[in-house]
């Protein structure tokens, strides 16, 4: 089976030529952020430096970079467990993340969560939750403080398209259309859920149809385009924050590794994945920034050895960081026993 | 004596005041609602029906659809976003009708509540209140008659609570609120009804320590929730014989409160623990256990389990009975501990065989 998109936004053609150059330059360096970041986090599986489950975002950077932008300080995000790009994107430290997959007290979730669990309270980034769909009841929680407060505020949950087949995206979606709730869903929707193609595990797959059924504004967004990404996203941000309800933004995108560092990759066709890296997003855009002569190769070497150094010393800092003593492991099971000293 | 010792029954003072435990629960939920604007309750049919089981009559005109707030049959999402306002600074308090109801929310309570503390080092404490009916007796059947307040009391980072009296149908919510973790609040279905005087030295209760609800010498009587009349009613029954029961309420569930249950049968060295669970895999077990680990020098006979039938709970009346915990198999129990079986009983006295046939 070839899985492909057909993108409905025609507004992916021609881009309008307002957002300034270094802009476009930040959004750039911010997805190439997370795919060096991850680049660098499989050398380190390799080398059994990280362990346990680990799900690269690779190829699908544009979704979280381009939705940060619609969302503020204030506003907070729920992810999944592939989530190295969403706590990016926020503002999370890489230091921070590759402590955390390090296994170390430095880690943003002091060791306890790894790759799956990234945790940021002070960025309000609630974290990877490993539950496929098991972030979106909480989403609509967070939403429904902040409409009972009168705080305005967005609350933006990423989700898959495997989600969209769990009961809790449908409970949530009725109930936050319902209540009106200032949620913003995101539906990264890479075409499988797992190894299991859209197409075996959805009825109609035009998912952003079957959102509008509970009554939110919901449409479909080519998700290998950031500048598309940004704008639905604001659209949909904007639309929320002025008290139209939920909004729905089906991400149309493609995940370019498998599905986690355990899989074989066996249920996709080598063509469909070459096809789909024509459309790379990080590339993609490097090219129409040269193009338009916002890139030269100079530049384009100095971002690159930015982030090598940042990385580097990310990966430094995790390696020197102490573990958690293993006296403190029933720490944080209950309040009291984290105000222990 | 650590112990919180709490009247259960008894003369009349003056200025006790008449309620049921419907009505004490209802109080305590107003009180809530009234000191603490953060405080809302959310459920199946809060609002306008007035609680599945009149908990929440006429909390809706006096609090308002906000914050007496009907939600969608939606277990997972109604307590998920429970779970997600806690995160953000409210004080939820969200009813499952039933424990039955509860596993359709069980992830969201085990790998949400339970587990975000932890799992974020620490970051992401979850303040949130979950009130659900539990237990048999009415003759629902077995979709809305369990008493899994075993499972959850599995679960670390939950308080488990089982409020059995008028006094503690009142003020246990308090407390509840105030922690700044998850709570679970079993309410029995047959409690609902029960009516008497609320003490009106009656006030704030902890929710650390199991209470001696009778003091006795011979047999610890160890339960909690909707089988602690059935445990009075058994030391009545045992007193009348000359077999002095002491009845401990375990209130807390999770965590236990080893040091009365331990005190009480270093006391009176025999112990049954009575519990509406599946014997198998039982808070029963784990109490069972404790005593052996903690007290078995000062046992002086093994410790005898009252639990429910291994079945689902079924309809007919009779036959629902035989499921349960009774008074006679109560007082059986600790006339097998304390080594007088009674003398209408046939056959041999020994304990119920372990293999999870039997009750």
């Amino acid at each position: 089976m070839s899985a492909t998109h057909t993108p409905r936004s025609p507004r992916t053609a021609s881009r309008p030529n307002r957002q300034a150059a270094g802009h476009r330059l930040a959004l750039l360096e911010s997805m190439l952020r997370v795919r060096r970041f991850e680049e660098r986090c499989v050398e380190l599986y390799s080398a059994a430096r990280i362990r346990g489950f680990m799900h690269l975002y690779i190829g699908e950077e544009a979704v979280a970079v381009g939705v940060n932008e619609a969302l503020t300080d204030d506003d907070a995000v729920v992810s999944t467990y592939r989530e190295h790009g969403h706590a990016l994107a926020r503002g999370v430290p890489a230091e921070a993340i590759m402590a955390e997959m390090f296994g170390k007290v430095t880690g943003c979730s002091r060791g306890r969560g790894g790759s799956m669990h990234l945790f940021d309270a002070g960025r309000r980034f609630y974290g990877g939750n490993a539950i496929v769909g098991g972030g979106l009841p909480l989403a609509a929680g967070l939403a429904l403080a902040d409409r009972m407060t009168g705080r305005d505020r967005v609350t933006c949950c990423f989700f898959g398209d495997g989600a969209f087949a769990e009961g809790e995206f449908h409970e949530t979606a009725n109930l936050a259309a319902l209540w009106g709730l200032p949620l913003l869903l995101v539906c990264e929707n890479n075409l499988y859920a797992m190894g299991t193609a859209l197409a075996r595990h959805q009825a109609q797959t035009d998912l952003a149809l079957r959102a509008a059924g509970y009554g939110m504004v919901s449409w479909a967004v080519d998700g290998m385009d950031v500048f598309a990404v940004e704008d639905a996203a604001r659209k949909a941000a904007e639309g929320i924050r002025a008290g139209t309800g939920p909004h729905f933004l089906e991400m149309r995108t493609y995940r370019f590794r498998a599905h986690s560092m355990y899989d074989p990759d066996r249920y996709r066709d080598k063509g469909e994945i070459e096809h789909w890296k024509e459309r790379d997003p990080v590339e993609g855009l490097a090219r129409r920034l040269r193009e338009a002569k916002e890139l030269t190769d100079k530049g384009r070497t100095a971002l690159e050895d930015r982030l090598a150094a940042e990385i580097d010393r990310a990966v430094e800092a995790a390696d020197q960081a102490p573990e958690e003593p293993v006296g403190d492991l029933l720490k944080y099971v209950t309040s009291a026993e984290a105000s222990r000293p | 004596m650590t112990a919180t010792r709490t009247r259960t029954a008894g003369p009349t003072a003056p200025g006790d005041r008449k309620t049921t435990y419907r009505e004490a629960m209802r109080e305590a939920l107003r009180e809530a609602l009234r000191t603490d604007e953060r405080v809302f309750l959310m459920g199946e049919d809060v609002g306008r029906y007035g609680g599945c089981f009149g908990v929440s009559l006429g909390l809706l005109e006096e609090f308002g659809p906000d914050r007496i707030r009907d939600a969608p049959l939606s277990e997972s999402a109604f307590v998920g976003a429970g779970i997600g306002a806690a995160l953000a600074g409210m004080r939820p308090i969200v009813e499952i009708m039933t424990v039955n109801f509860s596993l359709l929310a069980l992830d969201q309570i085990l790998n949400n509540a339970a587990t975000l503390l932890h799992m974020s080092g620490g970051q992401l404490p979850v303040p949130i209140v979950i009130r659900m009916t539990t237990g048999a007796g009415r003759q629902l059947a077995a979709q809305h008659s369990h008493s899994l307040e075993g499972w959850y009391a599995h679960i670390p980072g939950l308080r488990v609570l089982a409020p059995a009296t008028l006094t503690d149908a009142r003020y246990m919510l308090a407390p509840a609120l105030a922690d700044p973790d998850p709570v679970l609040v079993f309410e029995h279905g047959t409690l609902y009804n029960a009516s008497g005087e609320l003490p009106a030295d009656a006030g704030p209760v902890g929710i650390d320590r199991a209470a001696v609800r009778r003091a006795g010498a011979d047999v610890s009587l160890i339960t909690y929730g909707g089988s602690l009349p059935k445990a009075l009613a058994a030391a009545d029954d045992l007193a009348s014989g000359g077999i002095s029961a002491e009845v401990v309420d375990l209130r807390t569930l999770r965590p236990l409160d080893d040091a009365t249950i331990g005190e009480s049968v270093t006391r009176t060295h025999r112990a049954v623990v009575v519990d509406e669970g599946w014997r198998t895999g039982s808070l029963a077990a784990e109490i069972a256990a404790r005593l052996t680990e903690q007290h078995f020098y000062d046992l002086d006979a093994p410790v005898e389990r009252v639990c429910s039938a291994e079945v689902p709970v079924p309809y007919a009346r009779g036959l629902e009975e035989a499921a349960l915990p009774q008074v006679g198999g109560i007082v059986a129990a600790a006339r097998r501990a304390v080594g007088e079986p009674a003398p209408t009983e046939t056959g041999t006295p020994e304990r119920p065989p372990v293999t999870g046939r039997e009750g």
